[in-house]
């Protein structure tokens, strides 16, 4: 495997738009950073264990917890009853009782929590807790779902021109259904918190969160407290890949619960089966379509009624939903168009978010529609998709009508299909089909174009807390969260190139809502971009404080002061400078300020959902693929053999950490639609509840051939130095996988018309659609 | 009972015996870089590396990667264990200078949230320390136990192969030539007939020869046998049951090491201590039974066959175990011992039902025995053997379907370009052996049946396909439905007759595409 460096590591001046490693590298590989079940307990700390139900519905006709109570080793068994603020850690649905309350709505939904001196004794205590529950039918299916009527929420439709008439006319018209799973997030660290009673009653978290915000809210609702009274520390997450923005608060609020209760330390680490069991997944969505395409591929019309398996609870299946919308154009103008989608209430546990948030499920879609057509004209899909790119007006208008301007698509296909040699490939692989008989290759090319906001606007704002010690030390504060995802390093990059020092020089605290209140989630990509905007006003403020102190060192002009490499120098006279240390110290001295706040809110982001229309997005992040597999038709078993990438990071703040995020979201994204096979029982149990049954992939499901390059030239105005999101976008480059299977499948089915190719593509599926009849 | 960890003794005489080497790292001893990320041994995030002088690997004494969750402290006696602490070199005024494995990963960018990272790094240690890394898919078998959910591995194979064999200096180095050697292992052994641990009302007991294992099985008639303990530690770690009573082989030479038998007839016999470690296997298949290597390959994590054992493999009786199919079809044998003596029993015969066996009370697996085909000579008959395991996931997972055949024909065949007319061979004996379908792991007797006495044709191969039919209706689960486990097990006998005609390989190639390699 190989992948380009494009800069070298550890610049001189500025560390904006250079390598770097990652800020806990060291810390990683010697063992030394630390999570939430590392942390030094406080004496007397208490440990919890969940008990959940074990029917997909019912109610609860019998809850007797006083054998548990009275078990060795056991503090607490708190239930329902115990609540003393709102039963409720929903993020604003108000459907997700912290512990049920009469009925149960899935498998895994907590029950009681017992709280003892060991695991142990919490285990054997959870074991005299009698639950009786009267069983209710239970729905486990969208299609049982949709039989029922059973949805959260309301539709969501975008539309544009007669699709009725456009499909009528259109030479060529495809319909049929796409299908993709859920996935388990997986993130190595599971679900953790640690509370600490402090005086008074108040209370300090350590969560394992994405939305420490949130966590301290929802902490204070259930307790009754002000959110003052509850401060939350975030300091690293083991992964969170969205599995953490919402559904922390769960087990964060059991925690707090009991340490509130029996004042005393508590912690709950889901073991990872519990983890597996009960937390939310990646929404499994069912799409049916009908696509109208002109003789030589273009799209005309395209109608698409998506749905998804929101789980019990709303969480963010509505939020969800919509990006899947923002995204069934994939790439691609559609110049007539109806999209309808719902969110099937079920009885399995409540979906959440994970990277993508819909996007994925959504560009799938027309993805499989547009290889359909491409199949069924006998046209290379990529020149199906390279025909149907947005373009000039009136092509530029996407189906919620916000204008896509200066869209790259054209621009990443043509450099990287001709640096992967795309169109010679393809010859190769059908030479090469045509020769073996078992084992079949395929090749495709994935565009990606991502829309970059949260689409609920009023979350596109962050803040930070900047220190400056007397010494020159700097400490950053921000509100988003480390996941591993290389937030801090670009936080300090961008500290750092603001206040013209090394990043060894600036500290990034741990996150906590005692610096910086009211964040959002690190989460729909945005956490640099946000936080990255409000870093650096907190750093400017301060440097402009400094700015007069410095001249007044220098004897210089205050325009001539600058700050870099850890000086401030006189323009005019370089050779004359000042440590920061002593601009600092004098600063100090001359009774200056040296902490900032900055905030940032994202200008220009509006949706009105009813209508289906606004400018949800502040720009769009693109990239590209191309992906080569091979499969054998005895087994269905394949492997992706090389994957090239141009990815658009605009202008990078480290590329050595986004040609990370590209390969990570891109393997992430290849085990959701191959391995990765969530399979429940007629009764709603999750059957594939650890990594003995659930495959993430492994090292060498990882292509061997793995070519990851970031867009040169590129950066995106409006957007802190010129950079782009990174975190979701390539995730969404593995739907390439699907259309290179397709392509083997179609040389192995003598071109007969594949359908439909539900994924995860694990083994089985390929056999099956090798088996499927055409047109099947 | 006594362990070292990081260099420093440990005394284990006196504890839960039923405690994992993960929960003592992290509870007692206060170090908690080793992470748990599932409590079962497939993720890889509580590695650690044990030197074990007392068994020499094959390849000479090395750390070994094992499974922390997965490793009850009194297995680890006499033994020295590293963790991610343990590595860095002190320097001069307390600076503290990375193992070489460290420094790989951190500057490729392996690491991303670095949960995964200390266990990524301990199984880099296993490989810097290594000897016998000769091959690219050894790297990946290497780091194949160790899930990744950020980086998608690209640096993590890169630093792998950065530090392969590198055998740096340094404080491990040094631990290898201290404690590697023949000495180390008596001092290991100690003159007790039975090291013992208690502790919380259990105990554990370690014997040191067979009369005393005997003697010990006779008073608790109750206790469990644990040797590599990679399936019984998980009733501990999942089930939350822990045994009363347990009795280690770890100590028992008998039961180890591994040795070729030339008959006077020239037939080669290999006779494999039940005890021996998946990964020694292994490596010794290479050459002396490529078809054993190749169910190996894919079997599971570094780590697991770093700890697990071939007589383990077979005594669980798992219907969906790998080694079983390939032995059954190399016709291989097991000797069962007790008390009263030895008893050779083919490998078939061991499998009763569902997970049970003909083991006696108090008697274990001693050996297993494998007949090596003969080399063959121009126009006499050849074997043929291949085995093959289909999973969703290639590495590390367990099988769908997995499957082994073994054929003898009459004659070589004719190279496949050649197409020089006249009759095909005749099959002259044939053992298809099968996981994944049954209850028990199993032979295809009727198919068998289609394929001996007839012409090596693909006539007498669908036959044979057709009358597995007769042989075995596999089950659906979540590893495969019945439909899709039958079509596997036609088509890798399909898969099998096209490998053999065209003369490809018994050894897998770098990652393969599938089991069936054409």
């Amino acid at each position: 495997m190989n992948s380009s460096r494009h800069t070298p590591l550890s610049p001189a001046g500025s560390p904006l738009h250079h390598d770097a490693l990652h800020d806990s590298a060291l810390r990683h590989v010697t063992g030394e950073a630390l999570y939430v079940d590392d942390l030094p307990e406080p004496p007397r700390t208490l440990v919890g264990w969940p008990v959940t139900a074990r029917v997909a519905r019912g109610r609860i006709t019998r809850l007797d917890v006083e054998a548990a109570r009275a078990a060795p080793g056991v503090r607490a068994v708190l239930t329902a009853a115990d609540v003393p603020g709102v039963n409720d850690v929903s993020p604003f649905s108000h459907d997700e009782p912290l512990l049920a309350a009469g009925e149960v709505f899935a498998v895994g939904q907590v029950i009681a929590l017992v709280v003892g001196e060991s695991y142990d004794a919490c285990r054997a205590g959870a074991a005299r807790v009698v639950v009786e529950v009267e069983p209710l039918p239970a729905l486990l299916t969208i299609e049982a779902a949709e039989a029922a009527g059973s949805y959260h929420g309301t539709p969501h439709f975008m539309r544009r021109g007669d699709v009725d008439a456009a499909l009528a006319a259109a030479p060529v018209r495809l319909s049929g259904e796409v299908r993709t799973g859920g996935q388990e997030h997986f993130y190595l660290e599971t679900h953790a918190a640690l509370v600490v009673p402090q005086e008074l009653n108040h209370l300090l978290v350590h969560s394992s969160t994405q939305h420490p915000s949130e966590v301290q809210a929802k902490v204070a609702e259930v307790l009754g407290l002000s959110r003052s009274a509850v401060v939350v520390e975030a300091r690293r997450m083991g992964g969170g890949f969205g599995g953490k923005e919402t559904q922390a608060a769960h087990v964060a609020c059991l925690a707090a619960l009991a340490a509130a209760r029996l004042r005393r330390p508590v912690k709950l680490c889901l073991n990872r089966d519990q983890d597996m069991v009960m937390t939310g997944k990646r929404h499994p969505f069912v799409s049916r379509y009908e696509a109208g395409f002109s003789a030589q591929g273009d799209l005309l019309a395209l109608r698409v009624r998506a749905v998804s398996d929101g789980g019990w609870a709303a969480d963010l299946s509505g939020a969800i939903l919509d990006r899947c919308l923002f995204h069934l154009d994939g790439a691609y103008y559609i110049p007539a168009l109806e999209f309808e989608g719902r969110v099937a209430k079920t009885h399995l546990a409540s979906n959440t978010a994970f990277r993508g948030f819909g996007g994925p499920q959504g560009a799938a879609v027309i993805e499989e529609v547009l290889h359909r057509a491409a199949e069924r004209l006998g046209l290379d899909p990529a020149a199906v998709q390279r025909r149907n790119f947005y373009g000039e007006a009136p092509r530029d208008h996407t189906p919620y009508h916000q204008r896509v301007e200066g869209d790259r698509s054209a621009r990443v296909f043509d450099e990287l299909t001709a640096r992967a040699r795309y169109a010679e490939r393809r010859a190769e692989v059908e030479a090469w089909n045509a020769r073996h008989r078992w084992q079949k290759r395929g090749i495709a090319y994935q565009p990606v174009k991502f829309g970059i906001s949260f689409t609920a606007s009023h979350l596109n704002q962050a803040g930070a807390l900047v220190l400056i010690y007397a010494d020159g030390g700097v400490q950053i504060n921000h509100g988003g969260t480390e996941m591993g995802q290389g937030l801090h390093a670009k936080m300090l990059a961008v500290a750092a190139h603001e206040l013209g020092l090394r990043a060894e020089q600036v500290r990034v605290m741990h996150t906590s809502t005692d610096k910086v209140p009211n964040t959002s989630a690190t989460a729909a990509s945005s956490g640099s971009d946000l936080n990255g905007q409000a870093v650096a006003a907190a750093c400017v403020t301060l440097r402009e404080r400094l700015r007069p102190v410095a001249a007044r060192l220098l004897r210089c002009a205050e325009a001539d002061v600058r700050f870099e490499g850890g000086r401030a120098s006189d323009v005019a006279r370089p050779d004359r400078a000042v440590p920061f240390e002593e601009v600092t110290q004098a600063a100090y001295m001359a009774q200056v300020s040296l902490s900032a706040a900055g905030f940032y809110r994202t200008p220009d982001v509006h949706y009105d959902r009813a209508a289906g229309r606004g400018r949800p997005f502040h720009y769009f992040a693109y990239g590209g693929a191309v992906v080569e597999v091979e499969l054998s038709t005895l087994t269905g078993e394949h492997r992706v053999t090389r994957v090239d990438v141009l990815h658009d990071a605009g202008r990078s703040l480290i590329p050595s950490i986004d040609v990370g995020q590209v390969e990570g979201g891109f393997v992430q994204g290849l085990g959701w639609l191959t391995r990765e096979e969530l399979v429940w029982s007629p009764e709603g149990h999750l059957k594939t509840h650890s990594p003995d049954t659930y495959k993430i992939p492994a090292l060498g499901d990882a292509p061997r051939a793995f070519h990851v390059a970031l867009l040169t030239d590129a950066a995106q105005e409006g957007v802190i130095h010129g950079s782009k999101a990174v975190g979701e976008p390539p995730f969404l480059l593995a739907i390439g996988v699907l259309g290179a299977l397709r392509h083997a499948l179609q040389s192995a089915r003598g071109g007969a018309e594949l359908a439909a190719l539900d994924a995860p593509c694990t083994p089985e599926r390929i056999l099956r659609a090798l088996a499927t009849p055409p047109g099947a | 009972m006594h362990f070292y960890l990081n260099d420093e003794r440990v005394d284990i005489s006196h504890i839960d015996p039923t405690t994992t080497l993960l929960r003592y790292l992290r509870d007692e001893a206060g170090l908690r870089g080793t992470k748990e990320g599932c409590a079962e041994g497939d993720c890889g995030a509580c590695t650690v590396v044990v030197l074990d002088p007392a068994r020499p690997t094959n390849a000479g004494a090395s750390y070994r990667a094992v499974n922390s969750c997965l490793l009850l402290l009194p297995m680890l006696h006499g033994r020295r264990v590293y963790t991610v602490e343990g590595l860095a070199e002190e320097g001069a005024g307390g600076a503290r200078e990375p193992h070489l494995a460290q420094r790989a990963l951190m500057e490729r960018l392996g690491s991303q949230c670095g949960y995964c990272t200390p266990g990524v790094v301990m199984s880099l240690v296993e490989a810097a320390h290594r000897s016998d890394l000769d091959e690219p898919w050894q790297v990946d078998d290497q780091l194949c136990g160790n899930l990744c959910r950020c980086t998608g591995y690209r640096p993590i194979l890169a630093a792998a192969e950065a530090v392969a064999g590198a055998r740096p200096e340094g404080r491990l180095a040094r631990g290898l030539s201290l404690w590697g050697g023949a000495g180390a292992a008596e001092e290991a052994r100690g003159d007790a007939e039975v090291h013992r641990a208690a502790g919380a009302g259990r105990a554990l007991a370690a014997p040191s020869s067979l009369e005393a294992l005997w003697a010990e099985w006779a008073r608790e008639p109750q206790a469990l046998l644990v040797m590599g303990g990679t399936d019984l530690s998980l009733m501990i770690t999942k089930r939350f049951e822990r045994p009363a009573r347990l009795i280690s082989l770890e100590l028992l030479p008998e039961l180890r090491g591994s040795e070729v038998e030339t008959l006077p007839s020239g037939e080669r016999r290999w006779w494999i201590g039940a005890t021996e470690a998946l990964s020694d296997v292994e490596r010794l298949a290479r050459d002396l039974c490529p078809s054993l290597e190749r169910m190996l390959r894919f079997f599971g994590a570094r780590q697991i066959k770093n700890r697990g054992t071939l007589g383990g493999n077979l005594c669980t009786a798992s219907p969906i175990g790998d080694t079983p199919p390939a032995l059954l079809a190399l016709g291989a044998s097991v000797e069962l011992r007790s008390a009263a003596g030895a008893r050779l029993l083919p490998l078939e015969e061991l499998f009763v039902s569902y997970r049970r066996t003909a083991l006696r009370p108090q008697e274990l697996l001693a050996r297993v025995c494998v007949p090596l085909p003969a080399p063959a000579a121009p126009g006499e008959e050849t074997r043929h053997d291949r085995a093959y395991k289909v999973s969703k996931r290639q590495e590390l997972d367990i099988s769908a379907v997995s499957a082994a055949f073994s054929v003898t024909l009459s004659r070589p065949l004719a190279p496949a370009a050649g197409g020089a007319g006249g009759a095909p061979p005749v099959v002259v004996a044939a053992r298809l052996a099968y996981g994944g379908v049954a209850a028990i792991p199993t032979r295809a007797r009727a198919a068998e049946g289609a394929l001996v006495g007839a012409l090596w044709s693909e006539e007498a191969l669908e036959r044979a396909v057709a009358a597995l039919a007769q042989d075995f209706t596999p089950i659906s689960d979540h590893r495969g439905s019945a439909w899709y486990r039958a079509t596997v097990a036609g088509n890798l006998l399909r898969g099998f007759w096209h490998e053999v005609s065209a003369g490809a390989p018994a050894r897998l190639p770098y990652r393969p595409t599938a089991a069936v390699s054409l």
